[in-house]
Order: structure tokens, then sequence, then C-alpha cells
């Protein structure tokens, strides 16, 4: 059993992914927390987005601990690590979601701080809708994706 | 002048002369819809039963011309038993697009017409019975106010007709104090009003009502004088007031009891605003009343004497919202150009060359959501924000009217104000202003509307903020704002007859008193696609159709927009030809309810908001977007399709007769060139402006008597006021003009116009007509009708 970068790699991407599902957790904890009104849009949003600190000379954008972009950037990470250990397949398979968050986040409301939801329309019963389904598919790709790392990680260790 | 377009031979022959003498048309109908236009009498032939309600009369559309009713159209009566419908909710102030529910979602999708209320909850009401009573009876689980369609199981218990919970009757609700009876809750007050105001005890408060808090925030003096002269605003002895003003640097007053004169505090750090004094920049009205009115004073020659072009808006709005924090309350801000300096400057966006384009309009949308943010902040402190943008210049309404939209204030525009050119405008400030400042006013107000079990809300159109999924923060409510939700049907609504809608305002009036306005609709359910169409509410769903495509236009597309009404029109009618009509004829066909529908889709579509093709500036067309999504249901039906009457020719026959006065009743006309003509005077309601055209040939007697001029060459170019003259025919038209003005709350300027002056309107407003960029109505029917064929 060699460690090779690959095992490495999935051993990383399985603990990243239970992060990730935590994330999506939340995410739909969230929305439904909205939906039956227990918070109120704009705290939601802030929570949510990151919050920015712009530094006014010299222009520095400081990212808080918040939700939306960590997840973008740890599964851009993965992304990054399996080409890097040439793993072609599981980076094929990430590839889609990988579009899906940069269309999502070309495609976002006009917005001073990098985020995603804007509290004027959240409450829009499709919109709503829509990122609560997105919760649950994210979720079900990521639980997938879990234990497809499992096995991987294991193939790959056994297998070299 | 020049030649009226030809139309083609069938049309010709049902259009009636001018020159006709009218009878009168009976309004009252059995069963809902419009009074009925003429029938040829190939189609009274071939109608279907006789038992068919007047609303669902087939009506050939590519054959019949006159479709208008010759006076205003009615909102349709719903189709519920005499009792109920007799205490049901008034139409102007909760309407429904469909006053026939459908049963089911698959039925309402069937019927390809949108489900949605428009509402008007502050309307000023000449009769609102209010009660003050220790106990407001609602239910235990919705929380619906107790109102005239509830069952009441015996005199102890009562059935919400909203979630169908059994309540208990509270012992004091046995009671009726208006009749001094006992032991008969059903005929209390709350029970027989559909519309009623409670006054709320402290349980509804989240903090002690709020006193009235106005501030002014200006760069420019334009408000003094009036604000001089209505000095008066709503409010109790502690009613406060502040004035901010700015250029490139913001500008306090401090107007302490006890100074002699208002002392000017100026702050030019716009990156870092703080407030110079912590207290008497807002100040008890009626006790620094003479500091207030001096400064109001001076304020003017203060203006005079600066020559800056940087406007710094955007930390103005941020200094003047730091004032307001403590307390919420009212910020009016006065704005004559684009803001350029600070936080929240904006560039100038519009590209003139742009403004004809047949294709997409860009910059619908806002440039920055700083005033969003603003507006939200402000929302969540209570402050509402009115905007009053008085400039020739871009403005860039996109992104300044957020600032209004989510704090629940309006906007205002006055494209070519001009204190010395444009003395209509300026009157027409004035006046809105006036009633602007003497207005009644609600503070820290929230909205719920809630539907009966299986309906459910799901998009709402208006100036607030929705904090959850039903409840809507109003920071001000005002009596000229209007509303507008859509409903979708959750559950099917099988064992259900009837299904009621409540909308509960809660708000703090200027006097500090917390009240609670309800409003309840009740509407029938029925499970049959004709009946649907039979209580289809023309206008409501036109109303409804323009708030949905001004969001479409900004979240997709204008041309996505247009396409999406059209195509409105284009389903609904097909559905109808499908699913309702037992007899194929050729021709379009719509019900008589539905008849004026294609009409009303192309003048939207001609409307200033979504046409293309003509020269529109980019804020016109904003403005334009915002009035259709905050005006009420009856102002914008006439901004859509403005009303247009021959005024040369007014009689006394069928006159009403108003506080001793005699108001003639000209017929409405239909929008179209042919109706014109040059030997006539006709008068163009709009909603909120008027046009009297007069034309080339108009007989003298009315350019003597109406106008006071000698000869047609005489009518001087801008007047806007009809002299007093003391013949029969100028009583006539200044009553019937004053009638008209009467019935809205804002005072619309009227423009008199020459013949020669006049062509340049036919492309805007004459919306039958053809123009280069847009069809005439019989081409829009025909295409219609190819659309629905394929």
């Amino acid at each position: 059993m060699a460690f090779t970068f690959a095992a490495f790699c999935y051993m990383l991407a399985l603990l990243l992914t239970a992060a990730l599902i935590f994330f999506a957790i939340w995410h739909i904890i969230a929305f439904d927390e909205l939906k039956t009104d227990y918070k109120n849009p704009i705290d939601q949003c802030n929570t949510l987005n990151p919050t920015v600190e712009k530094v006014k000379k010299i222009k520095r954008i400081k990212i808080a601990i918040k939700l939306v972009l960590p997840e973008y950037l740890i599964h851009f990470f993965f992304c990054v690590m399996f080409f890097c250990a040439a793993e072609w397949l599981t980076l094929c398979l990430n590839l889609p979601l990988l579009a899906y968050h940069v269309w999502r986040y070309m495609s976002r409301p006009v917005m001073s701080c990098p985020g995603l939801y804007d509290p004027t329309t959240i409450m829009n019963a499709d919109i709503l809708a829509f990122c609560q389904k997105e919760g649950w598919c994210k979720l079900a790709f990521y639980l997938l994706s879990f234990f497809y790392y499992l096995y991987g990680m294991i193939y790959v260790l056994v297998s070299s | 002048g020049g030649h009226y377009p030809s139309l083609p031979l069938g049309y010709q022959n049902a259009a009636p002369p001018l020159t006709q003498t009218l009878v009168p048309v009976p309004l009252s109908q059995p069963l809902g819809g419009p009074g009925p236009a003429q029938l040829s009498p190939s189609l009274a032939a071939m109608s279907l039963q006789s038992s068919t309600p007047e609303a669902l009369r087939v009506v050939n559309l590519l054959q019949e011309r006159n479709l208008l009713p010759p006076i205003p159209i009615p909102p349709p009566t719903p189709c519920l038993q005499q009792d109920l419908q007799k205490i049901n909710c008034n139409p102007e102030v909760f309407r429904s697009t469909l006053t026939s529910i459908p049963q089911t979602q698959s039925l309402l999708n069937k019927a390809k017409m949108p489900l949605g209320l428009l509402l008007h909850p502050f309307k000023d009401l000449s009769q609102l019975p209010v009660v003050t009573s220790s106990t407001i009876v609602r239910c235990r689980s919705c929380r619906t106010y107790i109102n005239p369609f509830v069952s009441f199981l015996d005199q102890r218990r009562w059935k919400c007709n909203l979630c169908y919970r059994v309540n208990d009757v509270p012992e004091e609700f046995m009671y009726n104090p208006v009749s001094r009876s006992y032991g008969e809750p059903h005929k209390r007050p709350e029970v027989q009003n559909a519309t009623i105001e409670f006054i709320a005890p402290s349980e509804y408060m989240l903090r002690p009502p709020q006193p009235a808090v106005y501030l002014f925030h200006s760069s420019t003096c334009v408000f003094c004088q009036s604000l001089l002269d209505n000095i008066k605003l709503p409010g109790d002895s502690r009613t406060k007031i502040g004035f901010v003003t700015f250029d490139s640097t913001i500008h306090f007053y401090n107007l302490q009891e006890g100074l002699s004169q208002p002392q000017m505090l100026i702050v030019s750090d716009i990156d870092d605003i703080f407030l110079p004094t912590p207290d008497s920049l807002l100040v008890n009205l009626n006790e620094c009343k003479e500091l207030v009115q001096d400064l109001l004073k001076s304020l003017p020659t203060l203006f005079q004497k600066t020559m800056e072009t940087q406007s710094a808006l955007g930390s103005a709005l941020q200094a003047a919202y730091k004032l307001l924090l403590p307390t919420g309350g009212r910020m009016s801000v006065f704005q004559t150009q684009l803001p350029n300096l600070g936080v929240g400057a904006l560039q100038s966006r519009e590209d003139p060359n742009q403004r004809a384009s047949a294709k997409d309009v860009q910059h619908l949308s806002p440039a920055t959501d700083f005033y969003k943010k603003l507006a939200l902040d402000c929302s969540g402190q209570q402050v509402a924000v009115d905007l009053f943008l008085l400039s020739s210049q871009y403005c860039d309404l996109a992104s300044l009217g957020c600032i209004s939209r989510y704090s629940a204030g309006s906007v205002y525009y006055y494209p070519s104000y001009h204190h010395q050119h444009n003395p209509a405008q300026v009157e027409c400030f004035q006046r809105d202003l006036k009633r602007y400042l003497t207005r009644k006013i609600g503070f820290e107000a929230v909205m719920r509307i809630r539907c009966s079990k299986g309906m459910s809300i799901h998009t709402f159109h208006g100036n607030f903020f929705v904090r959850s999924t039903d409840l809507l923060s109003l920071p001000n409510v005002n009596p000229d704002a209007g509303f507008a939700v859509q409903m979708s049907i959750e559950e099917n609504l099988d064992d259900m007859q009837i299904v009621s809608f409540q909308a509960a305002l809660l708000y703090t009036s200027s006097k500090g008193e917390r009240r609670i306005r309800v409003h309840t609709l009740c509407l029938p359910v029925v499970n049959s696609l004709s009946d649907i169409f039979a209580g289809a509410d023309v206008q409501a769903i036109t109303g409804l159709l323009a708030c949905m495509a001004v969001d479409r236009s900004a979240t997709a597309s204008l041309s996505d927009a247009r396409d999406a009404m059209t195509n409105a029109a284009i389903d609904s009618l097909a559905s109808y030809r499908q699913s309702v009509l037992s007899i194929q004829q050729p021709g379009l066909l719509a019900p008589a309810c539905l008849r004026l529908f294609p009409l009303f889709i192309l003048a939207l579509l001609k409307q200033k908001a979504f046409r293309t093709g003509t020269s529109t500036r980019l804020d016109d067309r904003l403005f334009a977007m915002c009035q259709l999504k905050y005006q009420p249901l009856v102002y914008s039906m006439l901004m859509i399709h403005p009303a247009l009457y021959r005024v040369d020719d007014l009689s006394d026959e069928g006159a009403l007769n108003i506080n001793e006065r005699t108001v003639p009743q000209p017929r409405v006309l239909q929008l179209s060139v042919e109706k014109l003509s040059r030997e006539a005077a006709f008068l163009m309601d709009a909603g909120t402006v008027m046009y009297l055209w007069v034309g080339r040939s108009c007989q003298p007697a009315f350019l003597t008597q109406v106008l006071g001029v000698s000869s047609y060459a005489a009518v001087p170019d801008n007047l806007h006021l009809l002299p007093e003259l003391d013949t029969a025919e100028s009583q006539r038209t200044r009553a019937f003009i004053g009638w008209l003005r009467d019935q809205r709350p804002f005072f619309p300027p009227l423009h008199v116009i020459r013949w020669v002056s006049f062509l340049g309107f036919i492309r805007s407003n004459m919306i039958e007509d053809r123009t280069e960029s847009a069809l005439s109505y019989y081409e829009f029917l025909l295409h219609l009708q190819q659309q629905i064929s394929k």
C-alpha cells in the first residue's frame, strides 16, 4: 500500500467534503428558517454573504468566514488538487459543479460585497424555492461524492 | 393636418358617425360584466344559449369596433349570494383579477390568466367604522381578525373562514355597544363591516408609538414656500421637524429653542459623516415654529449665492439617516441633478442615441446597491424616504429610485421643471407638494395579507420591504400607495364554496395612536373554465400584468417583458377558444368581459414604460415603470388607457347633479385618430395630466365662450388654466374637468394644445393607430388571431 499523492488528495477531499456537507446542511436550515418566519431577510443575507471591509488607502477586501465563497473556493481547490494528481475521472465528475458555481456567481444581483443573495428579492417564492432545491441537490451531491472519495481513496491505496 | 389611416372595409361600416345622439346606456347587469356594446345583428342572432350571462357573451373582436363602454368601466361584482356581496369589501380597496377563484391550480393554469389581488389599503375613505375594544377577537391559530364572513356555530363559538378552526367568542364580544344588546355577536360592527379600523392595545406595540418626525433634505429651495403655507403638518404636540441641505458639503440647521435665528452648521468631511450636535437638529415643530419659519424664509437667499455643481447625495442621505435613526419618520429628498460626489456617486449611463432603439433597452436595473442597502437600513429603523426629482437631465432613476422603493416611500418626477420657463410643471409640483404635506400618514407600519387555507401568496409588487413570507414592512404608509400580490393555489379547494382574503395594516397614526385597518374580501370558488372567464376582471388583470412586466424587464429584458404581455393575451384567448366555446366561429373571439383585453395589452405595449422604437428618455421610462407598480389600479388604468372625451358639444343630457353643480357626462371615445376631427375640441384624461385639443376649424362659439379667445390663432401656446367665463359652456367644461379632478387626490395639470402641436401626440397617445414602430389595434388583433390559430 503506497501512499501516493492521489491517495493524499482523496483523503483531504474526504475531510473537506465533510465540511461541505456541513455547509449544505446549514444552507438548508437557513432557508427553512427564512421560509417559516424565524429570521428576517436582512440578517439572513448578512449571515450567508461574506461581509466586506474596505481599507480605504490599500483597497484590500477582507472576506470574513461566511458560507458562500468558502464553499466555492474549497470546491475549486478540490478540482485543482485532482488535476494535479491526474485523477481525470474524478475531475470530470466535479467539473459540472464548478461550472455551475461560476455561472451562479456571475449572474448574481448587483451588490457591493461578494455574495449571492439579495434581501429584497429573496422572499419571492420562486427564488426561495430555487435556493431550497439548490440546497438539497448540493447536499445529495456532496454525500455521494463523500462516498465516492472514500471508495477512491481505498482503491488508490490498494491498487498502487 | 394629414390623412387619417384608412380602415379595412369590414371595420368602416361598424363605426358610428360622431354626430349621432347617444342614448344613455343602462348600467345594472344581473351578473358581473361592464355595460353592453352595440352588437351587430349577425352576432346577435348567433349568440349562445339565452341563459349565458352577459359576461360570457361571445364577441368577435375583428368585427365589432365599438367595444369601449361610454362611461368608465366599473369593476365586476363577484358571483356571491346577495347578503354576502352587500357587505363585501369595496372593490376600490381590494380587488381580484379573477372574481371567481378556480378550484385547482391546474384549472388556473388552463385558464392562462394571472391570479392576484390589487389593494389600496390606506385609501382615504369617507366612511370608516372605528372600533375601540379591549379585546380584538382573532382566530387562535391563524390570527385572522374576525370579519363578516366567519360563521357562528352557535352564540358562543365562531369558525374562522381562513383556517376553519373553531374559536370561542369572548365574553366582552357578546355585548353589542351599538345596539346595546346582549347575545348577538354577529351584529357587532366587526362582523358587519368588511373594512374596519381597530384602536390597538399595547400588545401591538414594539415600542411606544413614535411621534411624527419629518426631515426635509434638499439641494434646492423649491419646497420652502409650500412648506411655509402648509406648516401645520399632520401630527400632534410631539411632532418634530428638521432640515438638511447639501451640495458638495452637508449643512445642518440648529433650531434650538432660545436661539434668535437658525444656525447653519457645515460638515465638509463627506467620507466620514458625523452629526455636529447631538440634538436640536430635529426640533419640536410647535415649540420652535418661528425659528422654522425664519429658516424657510432665509433658505432661498442662501441657495441663490452658491453656484455649486456637485452633489454629495449619498453622504447627505447617510447623515440624514443618522439623524432619524432613534425615532424613525419620513425623509423628503429634493434632488436636482445626478449625484456625482462621494459615496453613492452615479455615472451618466444613458446614451441619447439609443433612446429610440427598437432593440433592447439597457440600464433598467440599478448601477449600485448603495441606495438599496441604505433603504433597507432605513426600513429597519422605520424611516421612509420620498424622492422628488426635479431635473431635466439624466438622474439615473433606476438607482436612485431604490431608496424609495424598499423603504415604502414614493417617487415624484418633474422632468422639465424650471421655475421660469415651465409654469405648468411648477404648478403641478406645488399642488402635489401640498397634497404630500397635508395628506394622512401612518408610521412604523406592517401589513399582513392572509388567505384561506389552500392558497398562498408568492410575489409582492409595490414599495415596501418583504420581511417574511406574508409580512410587509412599511415605515410609512400613505393614502396614494397601491399594492399588488400574485397568488397560487397550493391545495385543491374542493369542499369550499367561498374563499376569503384579509389585509391587516398595523400602523401608528400621526397623533401617536396605534391602529389596525382590516379589509376582508370574499370570493366564490368555481370549477369550470367558463365560470372563471365570466368572472375575469380585465382591468385588474392588466394592472397585475403591468407589474409583472416591470419586474421582468428588470430581471430579464424589455423585449422579454413585451413578449410575455402579448403571450398573456394570446394564451388566454386561445384557452377560451379551445375550452369554453362550443361553436367554433371564424374571427377573433373573446368573452364580453375580456373584450377590452387586447386593447389594454396594446396600450401597455405602447406605454412609455415598455415602448420601443420611439424616443423615450430612460428616466421617463423608469418613472412610468415606478408608477405602474406604485399607483392604485384606477389611476394606473388611466395612465395605460387614457379617457378621451369630446368637449365642444357638452350638453346637460345625462348630466350628474353633484353639490348643486351640473356635471355633464360626455361619452368615452376610442383612442383613434378616426374619432378626432378638426371641427371639434377634445379632452384626454391620462390620470396625471390632461390635454385639451382644439381643432383648427373648431366652432368659434367654443373658442369665445370657453377659452375666451376670438379665433383659433389667438389660442395661446402654453395655456394651462381655463378662464372663468360666465357662459354656460364655460361652466359646463369647468364643471366636468373639476369633477374629473375631484375624483383623485393629486392634481393633474391641464395643457391646452392647438392642432399644429397635436400631431406630435398622435404617436404616443392614439393607441389604436399605427405608428412606424408599432401596430395598429386592428393589426394587433390579426397578429393575435394568427398566433391563436397556430
